[in-house]
């Protein structure tokens, strides 16, 4: 009987333990902290974030792995895509080494907790910048790298014409995004039921699509795009033209951590106002000697903006001698020349009728 | 005199199990101010307030009426009604399963006996995942959408829109998950009895021949309700694994209360707050099916008199 009471003791304890164990530990950050105990702790954990990237000399970069264009691991073993060049862009900054990123391959539901608890430095993954997650989520967001909207694709030979004739059918969607909430939405407004078949794995969600087990598939556009070019027949599937929603993508990193946030705000920026200034990584050796005040700040050779953010004043030389402004870095990985072949549309420079825009290099 | 106290074991005995609750009480002391402070620093507050927030998520499979307006908390009821369901039509039919294989495992008959041992080792020795996969993409998702079923006894058929009964039909999602646990923990059910049948000694066999009792009657008279005693504990536990193992609906996409809580951490962002709420409901689960299995164990023993 006490052998019994006893157990029943520790089973009330243990969940709770293990619970608040499992979220406890935020990178070491208040453990490395002697001397303050309980005292501001925000104030420490900010540097230390900083310091802790610096003193490992290497970024670590969470991101899906498993969107050709954004991040994707090639048969090479290699990453590629926006996503990556992103982080390999703050590497160039922090490092003057693109390649000194580690990458960790997180789904959707993990990469939120993956950034509290600081298992990443930085979350660049195709994610979308909302409202509470920028508020209650505990995240902080850069600049937009990639404008998008949600879409639905069906196959060809379905009759499946637009949304309206999805009516009572199955659509596979993976859970964890705003995905899964724009979709409730809009069939909601537009009063047109449907039968949600929702996966965690966004392998298992296209797979399930491509047995046949549903009529449609939604996510954003371009993950359509890309995912449908790993379909067993691409060229069977089509994206119907409603775009459901806005998906403004953005990395982000954890709040409450400022200096790290501007660093990787101002790097995003860089490729943006690179390709505003027609500075690339062949010819920004040529900007070296430009008199334009504009490329001289940007470029580090007057002044010390750079120092500012924590970083040398080439930072941005940097990124573009390495990783190339924001057309070589969309070209390369979403362009004509990928099986891809995303136009640019919203994606282009705010002067070019886009939606890019950096704000003064000064 | 004054010694006496440090001597008495019943001192000892009721001071290790205070110093053992400080202990436990300290570290969930320190765990929660850690929490605290992490959450600070990120902004994030602790509460379960988010549970009236609209879910505006849409669920595929619901026995109770949801609409994407509801609450949080109202989709966590369709989840876990949805696991009670699994849960509840696993726990029945592995029983059937897993007795049957048990008895069948120790017949007279050759193919018999050698088709639920083959069974038995190779539902046993796979991970539990890898079979819900099997029987979700190969079983279920390769056949075609409309005809070319596959038809069981002339009423069941199986095909893409799941299993199909004559008056109703279930999902393929849900059906992959009952059956891949039900053959599942069959399997090791089918153990359990059969080695609760092994424990009755031999005379009572005997005894019963001996009395005119044909075998089956003998089996169902006097074997099966003497083997129920060593039967029943291990199986409360294959009960509940079966319980706990709902949760693997996730990688299929039945909507079980696992998967409806892990969209609704990920749109809230209240990873701590839904996992108690998690690990509450399975103890809940695991604790009232034990308790069940008690009662149930409690009047098959023999009573001294």
């Amino acid at each position: 009987m006490k052998f019994i009471r006893n157990s029943a003791l520790i089973l009330a304890i243990a969940p709770l333990v293990f619970a608040i164990a499992a979220c406890g530990g935020d990178s070491g950050q208040t453990a490395s902290t002697p001397g303050t105990p309980g005292s501001n702790p925000a104030v420490p954990a900010t540097r230390n974030r900083w310091d802790n990237i610096k003193s490992r000399g290497q970024v670590i970069c969470g991101v899906s792995g498993e969107v050709p264009g954004f991040s994707f691991v090639g048969t090479d073993g290699k990453y590629s895509g926006i996503d990556v060049d992103v982080c390999r862009a703050i590497a160039a900054a922090l490092f003057d080494n693109p390649d000194a990123v580690e990458f960790r391959n997180l789904n959707s539901k993990e990469r939120f907790t993956a950034l509290q608890t600081g298992e990443v430095d930085i979350l660049s993954r195709n994610t979308t910048l909302t409202l509470s997650r920028d508020t209650s989520v505990g995240l902080e967001f850069a600049p937009v790298v990639f404008y998008d909207g949600q879409a639905i694709m069906v196959r060809k030979n379905s009759n499946i014409k637009s949304l309206a004739d999805l009516k009572d059918k199955a659509i596979c969607v993976q859970t964890g995004t705003t995905t899964e909430q724009n979709l409730a939405d809009q069939m909601r407004k537009r009063g047109i039921t449907y039968k949600p078949v929702v996966f965690e794995d966004v392998n298992v969600t296209f797979a399930t699509y491509a047995e046949g087990r549903c009529d449609g598939i939604t996510a954003d556009r371009s993950a359509l795009v890309s995912r449908g070019t790993i379909l067993p027949k691409p060229e069977d599937n089509v994206i119907l033209n409603e775009v459901i929603s806005s998906e403004p993508l953005a990395p982000a990193v954890a709040k409450g951590d400022i200096k790290w946030g501007d660093a990787v705000k101002w790097v995003v920026y860089s490729l943006v106002k690179a390709e505003e200034l027609g500075i690339t990584s062949q010819n920004v050796g040529q900007f070296a000697t430009s008199t334009d005040p504009d490329v001289k700040r940007f470029l580090g050779t007057e002044g010390n903006l750079g120092e500012g953010l924590g970083l040398t004043n080439d930072f941005a030389a940097r990124i573009i001698k390495h990783v190339g402004n924001y057309a070589e870095v969309y070209d390369r990985n979403l362009g004509p020349k990928t099986k891809l072949n995303l136009a640019r549309g919203q994606n282009q420079l705010w002067s070019k009728g886009g939606l890019l825009y950096s704000p003064p290099f000064r | 005199m004054t010694n006496s106290i440090w001597r008495d074991v019943r001192f000892w005995r009721i001071a290790l199990q205070l110093v053992a609750v400080l202990l436990a009480a300290v570290v969930v002391v320190i765990l929660w101010g850690n929490l605290q402070r992490n959450l600070r620093q990120l902004g994030i507050s602790f509460g379960f307030d988010f549970l009236k927030q609209q879910a505006s998520f849409d669920i595929g499979e619901t026995l109770i009426s949801y609409k994407p307006t509801d609450t949080y908390s109202h989709a966590l009821w369709v989840g876990l009604i949805n696991s009670l369901r699994v849960a509840i039509a696993g726990i029945f039919l592995t029983t059937i399963v897993g007795v049957s294989a048990g008895i069948a495992r120790l017949s007279d008959n050759w193919l018999v006996r050698n088709i639920t041992m083959v069974y038995v080792e190779v539902f046993r020795n796979t991970p539990l995942l890898l079979q819900l996969l099997f029987w979700y993409f190969a079983v279920f998702l390769s056949f075609p959408k409309t005809g070319n079923k596959i038809s069981l006894w002339g009423f069941i058929g199986v095909s893409q829109n799941g299993l199909e009964l004559p008056w109703f039909t279930l999902s393929p999602e849900f059906s992959a998950l009952l059956l891949g646990l039900t053959f599942y923990t069959g399997a090791f059910i089918a153990e359990i009895v059969r080695g609760g049948i092994q424990s009755v000694p031999k005379g009572q066999w005997e005894a019963a021949r001996s009395l005119g009792l044909k075998p089956g009657l003998a089996m169902r008279l006097v074997i099966f309700p003497q083997a129920l005693r060593v039967i029943i504990p291990p199986l409360t536990s294959q009960y509940l694994n079966l319980t706990k193992n709902t949760s693997l609906a996730i990688a299929i996409g039945y909507p079980d209360i696992y998967f409806v809580a892990s969209t609704t951490f990920n749109q809230t962002g209240k990873a701590v707050e839904v996992i108690l709420l998690i690990m509450l409901t399975y103890l809940t689960l695991s604790l009232t099916i034990s308790v069940v299995m008690n009662l149930f164990n409690r009047s098959v023993q023999i009573k001294e008199r």
